[in-house]
């Protein structure tokens, strides 16, 4: 068997049949039984499969965009729960945009930070409150709700706003460290959701607990954007943007500080790195991701309130990282998208499911036994099973190699460069 | 020329004095040991030159210019590269990294050029991994370029550490005990990497050792604490006849008995 796996991984067009007979097997099975959830996630599943394969990697990110924009939503598109599948789509661009922001705080920079999801909200209401009549409610001067047109903008806005609330957690929480970080994290994200839920008076600017709906939806050259089908191609678009940025900033000089603060702040500093302004870095970056995804949360929802952003999430987006594995970038992004694929398909069908046999058969389970509800206790189980058994996640983090050989090469031209300067000099 | 100057550095914790009234004259390109018994605030002394403990009172002037009341980043870009006698290496990082993370000071690289892929930024990292290849090279660690930092045995880790603060181009390296923990022969291939350092950086080094026989052969200068005070200095014959360091070392005792 793994004399199997031994050809395979080294012959290229092996590899390149195998896969694309995947693919087809997997779309033909999504044509053919458009309504099971089986073959949708075989047909994400993918993604995965060709993460493992050794082509180039700019085959792999063509292959890779050319699967979720083009294929998948051209074949879920026969399927009558076609909005259904883009929503999870959605959803799963959102987190993961989110989770590698939070990756970087707790991945990359070593800060455990349980009030992720304040950034998130954050995002969300500087779209809600402007693309809706809220803003006239407390704005002396303009015009609302803004146009839809704005949307585009204001994900940069709520990146914007997102980052300084980033800054604004950071500076305080500097000085503290490991578990007394957590604790303040956790009680930062508290606050922000306390605030947006009673901010109705004496200056109406979040409407309070009742939250604020009818929020436009965003306009792409006139279109109207509504459906989820065409959230996902937003979603998408941003996700490939962070992971651009994330994979890029990782192993710079940027990146190399975040995981020198983290592994020893004593000698980062010592090697002339500035404390603060790499964990503000961190924080800033981090929370303008979440930024982001939630304007295109808030207008995809077109209603926001503060129910979306208690506690539960915050949590939900650091099992994620965890699960997936902390500073893996892959890691994280398969980790956010089993989470997501977890709560809103597997455990509502097997919900679902069940309430069916016991309707049928007259077995009788409690409601209160359903999976969907026990979502606390089995996110809880799942990372205590890899607390124990795979402490580093789905997929490891894996410092970056660099090519030896080439190195060696240069620094043998480098020597040799400077050695004919050198006695050019002398002679001359 | 004296390149560092200490003039009556005090530490105090509460109420015990760490260090009290120390004051030294370090010339340039030289190598000076610092050396006395456990305890006697060594470590101490090494952490107020870094910023990372702040003086009770006295100052410390690089080239004329005082330290106190920087931060340990910006003595470090000052010109200040250390090593740490608990080794502290980014353990997570690999061996390349490490070093990469030293000439942090020295690559200018703004995170936006990183992103928007500037030509000169990359031109730059490529010209700093080759150099980062250069130093392991120089410390013995080319073959474990890729290799997490924490995974090396460990007498390579205190070359790596050297390393990294090669990385940063100090005008002044401290280095905290670099030969613990290393057997006869390594503590060899160190002694003469010292020795080749300070020629090849032309950097003045600084180093707490236990070890005398590294001690006496590698300094030039000599300065031994005991209880936090300064009780002798000058070169190394004098310091080995000196009877206050043979007290301090052996007790009073055995200069009584000799």
């Amino acid at each position: 068997m793994s004399a199997l796996f031994d050809k395979i991984a080294q012959n290229k067009k092996n590899q390149v049949i195998l896969f694309i007979a995947y693919v087809v097997l997997t779309g033909l099975g999504l044509f053919l039984l458009p309504d099971s959830t089986i073959a949708f996630l075989l047909l994400l599943f993918s993604i995965l499969v060709l993460y493992y394969l050794n082509f180039n990697l700019r085959a792999k990110w063509v292959t890779g965009i050319a699967i979720l924009a083009v294929l998948v939503p051209l074949i879920a598109s026969h399927s009558d729960s076609y909005q259904t599948y883009m929503e999870v789509g959605t959803l799963v661009g959102i987190y993961c945009a989110m989770a590698l922001g939070l990756n970087i705080v707790v991945g990359f920079a070593g800060l455990l930070d349980l009030g992720f999801i304040a950034f998130f909200a954050v995002g969300a209401y500087t779209y809600a409150i402007f693309a809706s009549g809220q803003a006239s409610k407390f704005m002396p001067f303009g015009h609302y709700p803004l146009p839809g047109d704005t949307f585009w903008i204001f994900i940069f806005v709520g990146a914007l706003v997102a980052a300084l609330f980033g800054i604004l957690l950071g500076i305080p929480v500097l000085r503290v460290r490991g578990d007394y970080l957590a604790i303040v994290t956790l009680g930062f994200g508290e606050i922000i959701r306390i605030l947006l839920n009673n901010m109705d008076h004496p200056l109406n600017i979040t409407n309070g607990s009742m939250g604020i709906a009818s929020i436009t939806p965003p306009k792409f050259f006139g279109i109207s954007i509504g459906n989820a089908s065409q959230f996902y191609y937003i979603a998408l678009g941003i996700f490939l943007v962070v992971i651009y940025v994330v994979r890029k900033l990782e192993n710079s000089k940027l990146g190399r500080s975040w995981k020198a603060v983290r592994d020893n702040e004593i000698a980062a500093q010592a090697m002339g790195i500035p404390l603060v302004k790499t964990k503000l870095a961190a924080f800033a970056i981090g929370a303008s991701f979440s930024g982001m995804m939630g304007a295109v949360f808030a207008a995809k929802q077109m209603f926001v309130d503060a129910t979306s952003f208690t506690y539960l999430e915050s949590t939900m987006v650091l099992v994620m990282v965890i699960l997936g594995g902390m500073g893996s970038v892959p890691g994280v992004i398969l980790g956010a998208a089993v989470v997501i694929i977890l709560r809103t398909q597997v455990l509502t069908n097997i919900s679902d499911w069940l309430s069916q046999m016991s309707t049928n058969y007259g077995i009788p389970i409690p409601p209160a036994l359903s999976p969907e509800k026990m979502q606390l206790l089995i996110f809880g189980l799942l990372l205590i099973i890899f607390a124990l058994y795979r402490t580093q996640g789905l997929i490891p983090h894996k410092n970056r190699k660099v090519d030896v050989e080439l190195l060696k090469k240069e620094s043998a031209a480098a020597a040799l460069e400077r050695e004919k300067s050198t006695s050019g000099g002398a002679d001359s | 020329m004296n390149i560092l100057e200490v003039k009556n550095l005090t530490k105090q914790f509460g109420g015990l004095t760490a260090t009290s009234d120390i004051s030294m004259n370090i010339e340039k390109n030289s190598i000076t040991a610092v050396i006395g018994p456990n305890g006697a605030g060594k470590t101490t002394f090494f952490n107020m030159i870094t910023a990372v403990y702040k003086p009770t009172s006295g100052d410390i002037l690089l080239n004329g210019k005082s330290l106190v009341g920087l931060k340990p980043h910006q003595v470090s870009q000052f010109g200040i590269a250390r090593t740490f006698q608990n080794i502290r290496l980014f353990n997570e990082m690999t061996v390349l990294e490490n070093v990469l993370v030293g000439m942090h000071q020295n690559l200018k690289a703004h995170w936006v050029g990183t992103l928007l892929q500037l030509p000169h930024i990359r031109k730059m990292e490529e010209a700093a991994k080759v150099e980062a290849y250069d130093i392991l090279k120089y410390v013995g660690l080319e073959d474990y370029v890729n290799e997490n930092a924490g995974n090396l045995a460990y007498g390579a880790q205190r070359r790596l550490e050297i390393g990294r603060a090669m990385a940063a181009k100090p005008k002044v390296l401290l280095l905290d005990e670099p030969a613990a923990g290393m057997n006869p022969k390594e503590t060899e291939k160190l002694t003469n990497l010292i020795y080749d350092l300070r020629s090849k950086l032309d950097v003045t080094i600084i180093l707490i050792e236990h070890d005398m026989k590294l001690v006496m052969k590698i300094s030039d200068y000599i300065y031994v604490l005991d209880h936090g005070e300064l009780i002798a200095s000058g070169e190394p014959d004098e310091i080995r006849t000196n009877k206050k360091v043979i007290e301090a070392y052996l007790g009073k005792g055995a200069v009584a008995n000799d």
